[in-house]
Formats: C-alpha cells, sequence, structure tokens
C-alpha cells in the first residue's frame, strides 16, 4: 500500500536535533533515499522482512542494518526504514529513539560499553568507567576521535551485561572481555587506538562497530568463522566440573521416554 | 541448624547438571556433539504422538516458568485456544524470552551460548505441543555471540531436517528466527517484548487480554524463558517421575544458580530447586577473602534482599517468599560487609530510572525522585526525613505501577530498609561522610 499524498516528512527537508548530525540531503527528491543504501542493502532488506509474518517486525533488524552501513541512525536511515516498511517517518524515529543500541550521532570504530550496574561497579566497573572516561576525555556515549576512522572510540556505561559471574565486564562491539581490572582496560583501549584487535574472552575475533551491527540485523558475513569464537569460561563451567569431579549426577533417566500420560476424562 | 557438607545426602546429589549436563564436552554447541549426546532424541520421540498429551506432560512434571515469576508452564500451554474454528483457528505462535536483563541474571546466555540445540529442541517439542507453526526467539541485542550461536543452531537444524516444512515426516512446519533486541530492560517483560517484535516501542500492554489469547499478532502466543524451553526435551525423556526426583512438590526439578560477587568461585551452579545459600557459598569456596557476608540478592535486584539471617532459607518458589522475598532468577548476587547499603541502592535504583519506559506516572516519576533523594543521601547530603520520603514514593510506586518494572524498582529499597534503617541514619548522621567508591578500592582487584 502507498499513501496517496505521501507522508508530512516526504515534501519537507529533514529536521534535526541541535546535537545531531545534519543530513544533506543528495539527491533532489528526498523521498528517494540516498544511495548510501545501495542494492546490495536494499537486497538484505527485503530478505530481512521475508522472515517474519508482518513486516513492521523487521523495524529493530533494518534499525541495526542502517546502523551498519552509516555507523548510527541519522534521519536519512530513519526515512530509509520508513519507506521499506510503509511507515512515517514519526513512528519510525519513536521506535529508534526508544532502544539505547541505536545511535544519534556517528560512533567510533569500536564501541566500548563498561558495566556499571552495582555488582560490577562494586568489584571496580565505576573505576574502570571513570578511568576510560578520563583517559579517552569523553563522557557518555561520546567518541573519541573522528567517527569511523581506525582507532575512533565510542564510551558508554551500561547496565548489567548478563555476567556477573565474571564481573567486572566491559564488551567492545558487543563482545565480552571478562574480570577486567582499570589496567587491563586501560592496555585494552590503548591497543584499540592503536588500530589492534585483541581477542576478548568471549566472543568472536574483534571486527567493528559497524560489522556487528550487520550481524545483529540478522546478516552474518562468515557465520562459520565467527560462531567459533569462546563462549565458556572457567565460571561458567564451575558447578559442571565441580559436579564431574564429585561424581554428582542428576537422577538417571529411564533408558527410553517414558509413555506419555493419558489425558483426564473431560466432565 | 547443623552445617550442611556437601557429602551426599539422602535425595539428589547436591548438583544435578540436567541443562549444564553437555557443558564440558567439546564444541558443545554443535549439532554433533548434541546429537552424540542424545539431542533430538526427545524430539523424534514427541513427533506424531498427541499434542495435547505433551501439554499433560508438561503439567504433570510441575515445571514452572524460570523467568522470574515462575507460572505453571504446562497450564499456561493449555491456555492456548484449540481447535479448527473461533480462536483456535487463528495462527499460533511460540515467543522465547531471552531478553536476559534484570541485574544479577546471566543464566540465559550461557546455556544458549553452550547448548543452543537443547533451546532449538525445546522450542520445536514446544511448538508442535501448542501447535504453533512460528516461534520467534527474541535475544537481548548485547548477547551478540549468543545470537550467533542460536543462529547457527537454527541453520543447522534446518539442515537436518529438524526444521521448516515436514519435519522428520511427521507433516508438521516450524520456522524459527532469531531476532535480536535493541537495548531496553523493559522488553524482557512478556507483553513489551512482544510489542517489541511488532517494531514498535517496547512498552507493557494492558493484562487482560494475556498472550494466550491475544499476542503476538494479537494472536494467542505462548511467551517463555530460555531455560524454561531448554528444560522441556529432558522432561520428554525423562518423564515427570524423574523431574520431580528433584527439587520440592511445588518448586520441583534442576535450576541454575548463578552466583556472582564476593565469593571464591562465582559461577553457574545448578542444584535441584530449595538448595540454600549456606550450601551455594559451600559449593562456591566461601566468601572471598573470608570477609562476612552482608547482603544478597536470591533472584537479581527486584528481588528484595537478603541478609546473613537467611543463609538457611530453602531457595525455592515458596521458601523465597515465605520468608519475604522472591526466587525470582535464582540470580544469587553476594555482598561482603564492606558494600555499603545505600550506595547499592542507589546504584540499583539508578537502573530503574534508566530503565523505566515512561508508560505510567508513578513508575516514571518515582524513579526519578528515588533516585534524586539516594544520590543526595550518598552525597552525604541526606536529610532526617528522606527515608520516611523514600518510603512513601515506594508505596505510591507498588501495586500501582503499570507493570512488574515499577513494583521491582521498591524492592531493594523497602527490604534495605528494612534489614540496614540503621546504616541510613548513620550515613544522614554522619554527612558528609560516604567515601564509596574508596572504601572498595582495596577489593577490586584493581589496587590488589
Ligand atoms: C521488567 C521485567 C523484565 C523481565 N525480564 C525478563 C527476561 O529478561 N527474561 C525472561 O524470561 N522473563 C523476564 N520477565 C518475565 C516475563 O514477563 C515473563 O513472565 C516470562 O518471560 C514468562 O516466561 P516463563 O513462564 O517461562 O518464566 C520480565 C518481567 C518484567 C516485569
Ligand atoms: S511500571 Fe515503569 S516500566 Fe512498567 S509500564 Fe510503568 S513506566 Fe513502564
Ligand atoms: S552487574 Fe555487570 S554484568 Fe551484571
Amino acid at each position: 500500500m502507498t499513501l496517496p499524498g505521501g507522508n508530512p516528512e516526504m515534501n519537507a527537508p529533514s529536521a534535526a536535533a541541535p546535537d545531531e548530525v545534519v543530513w544533506e540531503p543528495v539527491v533532489d527528491d528526498p523521498a528517494v533515499v540516498a544511495p548510501v543504501f545501495d542494492e546490495l542493502t536494499r537486497q538484505r532488506t527485503k530478505e530481512i522482512i521475508s522472515r517474519y509474518p508482518q513486516p513492521r517486525s523487521a523495524l529493530l533488524p533494518l534499525l541495526h542494518l542502517v546502523q551498519s552501513v552509516e555507523g548510527f541512525v541519522s534521519q536519512d536511515g530513519i526515512r530509509y526504514c520508513a519507506e521499506a516498511l510503509e511507515l512515517t517517518t514519526a513512528e519510525v524515529s519513536a521506535v529508534a529513539t526508544f532502544y539505547t543500541m541505536y545511535k544519534r550521532t556517528p560512533c567510533g570504530q569500536h564501541l566500548v560499553s563498561v558495566c556499571t550496574n552495582t555488582l560490577c561497579a562494586t568489584l571496580g566497573g565505576d573505576d574502570i568507567y571513570g578511568r576510560l572516561k578520563e583517559k579517552l576525555g569523553v563522557g557518555h556515549e561520546e567518541t573519541a576521535g573522528e567517527p569511523g576512522t581506525v582507532g575512533s572510540i565510542t564510551l558508554e556505561h551500561a547496565e548489567c551485561l548478563a555476567a556477573c559471574d565474571l564481573a567486572p565486564v566491559l564488551q567492545v562491539n558487543y563482545e565480552f572481555f571478562d574480570n577486567q581490572t582499570v589496567e587491563s582496560a586501560e592496555a585494552l583501549v590503548d591497543a584499540l587506538q592503536a588500530g589492534e584487535k585483541p581477542n576478548p574472552t568471549r566472543g568472536a575475533p574483534l571486527t567493528d562497530f559497524r560489522t556487528v551491527e550487520m550481524e545483529l540485523a540478522g546478516v552474518f558475513p562468515d557465520l562459520a568463522r565467527s560462531v567459533e569464537g569462546p563462549s565458556v569460561a572457567d565460571e561458567t563451567l564451575r558447578g559442571a566440573r565441580l559436579a564431574a569431579d564429585r561424581g554428582w549426577r542428576a537422577p538417571s533417566m529411564p533408558d527410553s521416554p517414558p509413555d506419555l500420560p493419558a489425558l483426564p476424562e473431560k466432565k | 541448624m547443623t552445617a550442611a557438607t556437601p557429602t551426599t545426602p539422602p535425595g539428589p546429589d547436591p548438583l544435578t547438571p540436567v541443562l549444564t549436563r553437555r557443558w564440558l564436552s567439546p564444541r558443545s554447541w554443535s549439532i554433533d556433539t548434541y546429537e552424540q549426546l542424545e539431542g533430538y532424541e526427545a524430539l523424534r520421540y514427541a513427533l506424531g504422538k498427541d499434542p495435547d498429551r505433551i501439554i499433560q506432560l508438561v503439567k504433570d512434571s510441575g515445571l514452572r516458568g524460570r523467568g522470574g515469576a515462575g507460572f505453571p508452564t504446562g497450564m499456561k500451554w493449555g491456555f492456548i485456544p484449540q481447535g479448527s474454528t473461533g480462536p483456535g483457528a487463528k495462527p499460533k505462535y511460540l515467543v522465547i524470552n531471552a531478553d536476559e536483563g534484570e541485574p544479577g541474571t546471566c543464566k540465559d546466555i550461557p546455556t544458549m551460548m553452550a547448548d543452543p540445540h537443547s533451546l532449538v529442541e525445546g522450542c520445536i517439542i514446544t511448538s508442535y505441543a501448542i501447535r504453533a507453526n512460528f516461534c520467534a526467539i527474541y535475544v537481548r541485542g548485547e548477547a551478540l555471540h549468543c545470537i550467533r550461536r542460536v543462529r547457527h543452531a537454527v541453520e543447522e537444524a534446518y539442515a537436518k531436517g529438524y526444521l521448516g516444512k515436514d519435519i522428520l515426516g511427521s507433516g508438521f512446519d516450524l520456522d524459527i528466527v532469531v531476532h535480536a533486541g535493541a537495548g531496553a530492560y523493559i522488553c524482557g517483560e512478556e507483553t513489551a517484548l512482544l510489542d517489541s517484535l511488532e517494531g514498535r516501542r517496547g512498552q507493557p500492554r494492558l493484562k487482560p487480554p494475556f498472550p494466550a489469547t491475544a499476542g503476538l499478532y494479537a494472536s494467542p502466543t505462548v511467551v517463555n524463558n530460555v531455560e524454561t524451553i531448554a528444560s522441556v526435551p529432558a522432561i520428554v525423556s525423562g518423564g515427570s517421575d524423574w523431574f520431580r526426583a528433584m527439587g520440592s512438590e511445588k518448586s520441583p526439578g534442576p535450576k541454575i544458580y548463578s552466583v556472582s560477587g564476593h565469593v571464591e568461585r562465582p559461577g553457574q551452579y545448578e542444584a535441584p530447586l530449595g538448595i540454600t545459600l549456606r550450601q551455594l557459598l559451600e559449593l562456591a569456596g566461601g566468601m572471598k577473602d573470608g570477609v562476612p557476608l552482608k547482603f544478597w540478592t536470591p533472584g537479581g535486584s527486584s528481588t528484595p534482599i537478603f541478609t546473613a539471617e537467611h543463609l538457611d532459607v530453602p531457595l525455592d518458589f515458596e521458601g523465597a517468599a515465605a520468608a519475604g522475598s522472591m526466587l525470582g532468577t535464582t540470580a544469587v548476587q553476594v555482598f561482603n560487609e564492606t558494600v555499603s547499603v545505600p550506595w547499592a541502592v542507589m546504584k540499583w535504583t539508578q537502573f530503574y530510572k534508566h530503565e523505566s519506559c515512561g508508560k505510567c506516572t508513578p513508575c516514571r516519576e518515582g524513579t526519578y525522585w528515588l533516585e534524586l533523594i539516594l544520590e543526595r543521601m550518598v552525597r552525604g547530603q541526606g536529610t532526617e526525613g528522606d527515608i520516611e520520603t523514600l518510603l512513601d514514593v515506594c508505596d505510591n510506586i507498588l501495586g500501582r505501577a503499570f507493570c512488574a518494572l515499577g513494583d521491582g524498582a521498591t524492592s531493594p529499597i523497602t527490604s534495605a530498609i528494612q534489614y540496614f534503617r540503621q546504616e541510613f541514619l548513620d550515613l544522614i548522621a554522619a554527612q558528609p561522610a560516604v567515601a564509596h567508591p574508596d572504601q572498595l578500592a582495596e577489593l577490586s582487584g584493581a589496587t590488589a
């Protein structure tokens, strides 16, 4: 379905919030999305939409896809999603601004997220975040270096990253670096700034923010390889190992599945 | 209480690896390993059987939801209308809640990384039982590697004919999509999750109607937690009596307890429901460096805190509730006596304030004020009236908020004041003297 008169934003120049990068329209007709979303992106868009019973369910993945192209969600990206799903840009904006992982300004090559929730903070997470802030000279969701260039880093503090047994933790492009200290975190950031890509404790070898955003959209450039990245730490396996060492087991199962129970008589 | 040593008492062993039993195997996440270790045998057994009898099996097993609320899983499946006319004729959906974000909770993500096929097999059996042909696994966006593992497992399952059209010649069709979230704790709430999965802001819906009648795309939908559904293949293989040989009458089965914080060996410990903190601490090597326990959460930050008084509370749904808290997600966060209670409560409150979705006034405004008051207190500028103000604001949120996030935000505050009122009073009296985080610096490995 195409709305007969288009939507209100189609005829107006894009309005940018004060601290947002102003998007320069690259085509005369603002209804036509800028060529930054190339043919490949369009194909991927169709493929993503086709996975869901209803197209709108593809909006979160498409916003991730937009970030993989642009390094953030611009007005242009919002319009692209709106057109792909036949939504208004207002509807897409409302969604994009709700979620923490959609960034409103261009991100660095890497996104460094330090958990500062209570448990990590108790074990040093606040100190790590404080030190990185100082070192990079930036605050929450700010970027050190020219966004997108090698060694540029966007810093943020994160809520509990579901790795509390490995606290304090941080993530680089959502790959885990567990059991950190102020020193190890500083060394990690030094390496990233020097253009290196240290291996995470759990996760695939580091790529960059835009590549992982593509994976979050459901497009995996090399899943057979990335899936091999390690995922278990000593902590993860402690209970299983202890049980194995002590010979503790769940009660043994019958040799074959028991018959399914009969249904209770109806009325 | 006599100190329980982890020698074998009558009944099941202290640890009962079921969900974690494959985690030590090489490439435990691959379909080859999974199939070598009885994987997909439960599915082969279940396909072709009467789906209602599978639902009955899960009812008989007593399995209760592992996402926090403990709702009986079989009963939830039984609410899905069936039949070829009326509401039963609509498409049905299974949605897996893999949005793990409750502070302290860290069980679903390791489960999906180490053994994603147990979840996939559980999804197929569950979908067959409730007669769904589409299943979405909604994984928290920050859990990228976990998304890779689950997506890979789904692809392997398609390649082997466990997914897609006419699964193993049974005539049953199922598609699974792995969906990444985008960073919002509230999307763990099941109706907010459904809105998010429909491409909207993740804000809770009014209940009723419940998802069982009007869920995804207003169709009948089951929403279950990862650990709940990953338990299903074992229940099919072992039967309900086997499952009930672990845990208690009302809280049967094994459960992954995630022990974190000031203990010697934090980690994932799968034990029968009803284990106590005393026993967990023994398994985890005791308190770190012998510094005594001060407070702990039985199941994440939304469950009221416990203290050293509660070492012997059985950690099952009934036991935790009888002692004034909740089992929650069995995220056992342990804090020793160097940690300032008002500071910890302030940190948790900052979390709730940040994650409040803004839909309802008590939670949106309440968490805002709670945060300001606690921050002021911790800065050393608290006033005597602050404790009563905090309790008053909590009273205006609890039971009046639109969803359980608001209620959860009050738990750390009211329980902390209940057990540690004097510490709040001392802090206020001793202004401006709060020394955090310096007081903890020596404990953070940083300066060790
Ligand atoms: C604020 C909030 C966050 C929640 N987060 C999660 C979550 O991350 N994972 C989860 O399984 N359930 C979560 N729940 C509980 C779900 O609403 C729901 O009860 C659960 O997914 C049902 O599955 P179960 O019966 O298998 O436990 C949350 C609830 C609330 C109120
Ligand atoms: S209680 Fe909080 S999170 Fe829940 S609907 Fe209200 S504002 Fe949103
Ligand atoms: S508190 Fe940092 S991972 Fe949970």
